[in-house]
């Protein structure tokens, strides 16, 4: 399957409504993209105002949800899709899973960002908290999500196959920033509770990173029709290349 | 390891299965035209085959194949082999009527005899020699509950069939098809008559019946192929473009062709 092949079917109309919800995904995928980016600055710099319009703006990802799963419901009851239709339908009704789930992390970081931003003035650790991690963690899932948007935009498995690999370097960074955490509460117990803010917003990035990866996965089954959730990144690999 | 690694190909599925039918470089000709090219495929046992294609793509001239209806049609042509449980029915000994008893077929449009819907599905037991009102009363019984017919008819079975509506008239030539006991059924798009409740129960039997029957279906609704069938055979133009078990056809077929025909694009 490849983005040419959505608009040639007999009826019009069949075209324009599957041509519809692929674009609905691609938009609530860039507002997503712009919650996860506004939640993390307004982590960095504990800008309260930001994180709170991040939160107000979750109603919008989830009416985004709404809408598009309405369509392809419709889709299935009015034209029966078939073979690469029904897997794009299919796709949609998962992608859009995932992204509600990112934009409710985003939504999370954001009031992270909040009560981090109240505590830190009084916190025994002000100063010491680094958010480089963070950030660098940040930057990765966030490349992550936009190229797998990217992917499912071209219908590009093998770039899909490329993100789903760094899936592993982000719960890496998330296994490191735990670490480094768990020490800080070791050493100053009166911190635990804002050290815990920021596991939970360390937590929530690599959901994020999660959730791209299984997007990619959709993209794998959409274009060659092969499930491979659940299967190691190297049989991904194989299943993909061996196709192309 | 995982399902998906370890995807069977049709063909070995089809070594799992028992074969009822084995057709080996069958080609048809109508006079000049050819209708069916080298068309190779094994259609297994107590399971059901759709043959699904555009009109005109030879998905009627193959099924017709199987019972030798092609012989009523003067110009037809047939070469190749075509085994039903072994036995080569395009030989010319093969007694044609027993070949129909033991293949039996039910068309498009429903075509019971203007007799009694009782004396419908006795008739090809009475040409077979059997007359005894017993045997009779108990095939008569057991074929209409097979047809899932019964409890609609069993208080008028000697009214005249033809004042049965459509969806019943279909299902009472089935069971006149299933009253001699074939072993293959052949329905050539038995439900495109019918409106939907009809073609339900019809769907319904054809469930039922595949735990006795092989049975080969025709039909335009693809819909209804990936309903009721196990295998699912996309012709065009003659050819056998691609063969497969039915969620694979309707989900991720291999063939271009046959992903642009389901799929309602451009050929």
């Amino acid at each position: 399957m490849d983005t040419e092949n959505l608009g040639q079917h007999i009826s019009k109309q069949f075209n324009q409504d599957l041509e519809n919800i692929r674009e609905e995904v691609l938009a609530m995928g860039g507002l997503v993209e712009e919650q996860l980016t506004k939640a993390l600055e307004a982590l960095n710099l504990h800008d309260v105002d930001l994180a709170k319009e991040v939160i107000a703006n979750d109603d919008r990802v989830n009416d985004f949800e709404i809408n598009i799963d309405e369509a392809c419901v419709k889709i299935l009851a009015k034209r029966q899709p078939a073979a690469s239709d029904l897997r794009l339908v299919s796709t949609v009704l998962k992608t859009i899973t995932d992204l509600e789930r990112v934009g409710d992390e985003a939504e999370k970081i954001a009031r992270m960002a909040v009560d981090i931003s109240e505590t830190t003035e009084k916190s025994p650790l002000n100063g010491k908290l680094h958010y480089g991690a963070l950030q660098h963690l940040g930057s990765l899932v966030k490349n992550m999500l936009h190229e797998a948007l990217d992917s499912f935009a071209r219908m590009d498995t093998e770039s899909a196959v490329k993100v789903a690999k760094k899936d592993k370097k982000a719960d890496e960074e998330y296994d490191a920033i735990s670490r480094q955490l768990m020490t800080y509460m070791m050493e100053e117990p009166r911190s635990i509770s804002q050290v815990l803010d920021f596991l939970w917003a360390a937590r929530a990035l690599e959901r994020i990173g999660d959730h791209a990866h299984n997007i990619c996965e959709y993209i794998v089954y959409l274009v060659q029709g092969q499930d491979v959730r659940h299967l190691t990144w190297d049989e991904i690999h194989r299943l993909v290349k061996k196709r192309n | 390891m995982t399902q998906v690694l370890e995807e069977k190909t049709i063909e070995q599925r089809l070594a799992d299965e028992k074969v009822a039918i084995e057709v080996e470089k069958l080609n048809l000709f109508y006079g000049q035209k050819q209708a069916l090219y080298d068309i190779d495929m094994t259609i297994p046992e107590k399971k059901v085959t759709a043959f699904i294609g555009p009109s005109g793509c030879g998905k009627s001239t193959l099924l017709r194949c199987f019972n030798r209806m092609n012989d009523l049609v003067d110009i037809a042509q047939v070469s190749g082999d075509i085994k039903i449980h072994g036995s080569n029915i395009n030989q010319p000994s093969v007694d044609v009527a027993e070949l129909r008893r033991n293949v039996g077929m039910v068309f498009q449009k429903p075509n019971p005899f203007p007799k009694s819907i009782y004396e419908n599905i006795a008739y090809g037991l009475r040409l077979q020699g059997i007359n005894k009102r017993r045997v009779l009363d108990e095939v008569v019984e057991w074929a209409l509950k097979g047809a899932a017919l019964w409890d609609e008819v069993k208080d008028r079975l000697h009214e005249n069939a033809l004042g049965l509506s459509g969806g019943q008239q279909q299902r009472l030539c089935i069971a006149r098809a299933i009253a001699v006991q074939p072993e293959v059924l052949l329905l050539d798009e038995p439900a495109s008559a019918l409106d939907p409740i009809s073609t339900l129960k019809i769907e319904e039997l054809i469930h039922e019946l595949k735990n006795d029957y092989t049975i080969v279906i025709v039909t335009h609704n693809m819909q209804q192929a990936a309903r009721v069938s196990d295998y699912t055979a996309f012709m065009y133009m003659g050819d056998m473009v691609e063969f497969d078990q039915t969620d694979t056809i309707f989900t991720n077929p291999t063939q271009k062709k046959t992903e642009d025909y389901i799929t309602g694009r451009y050929g």
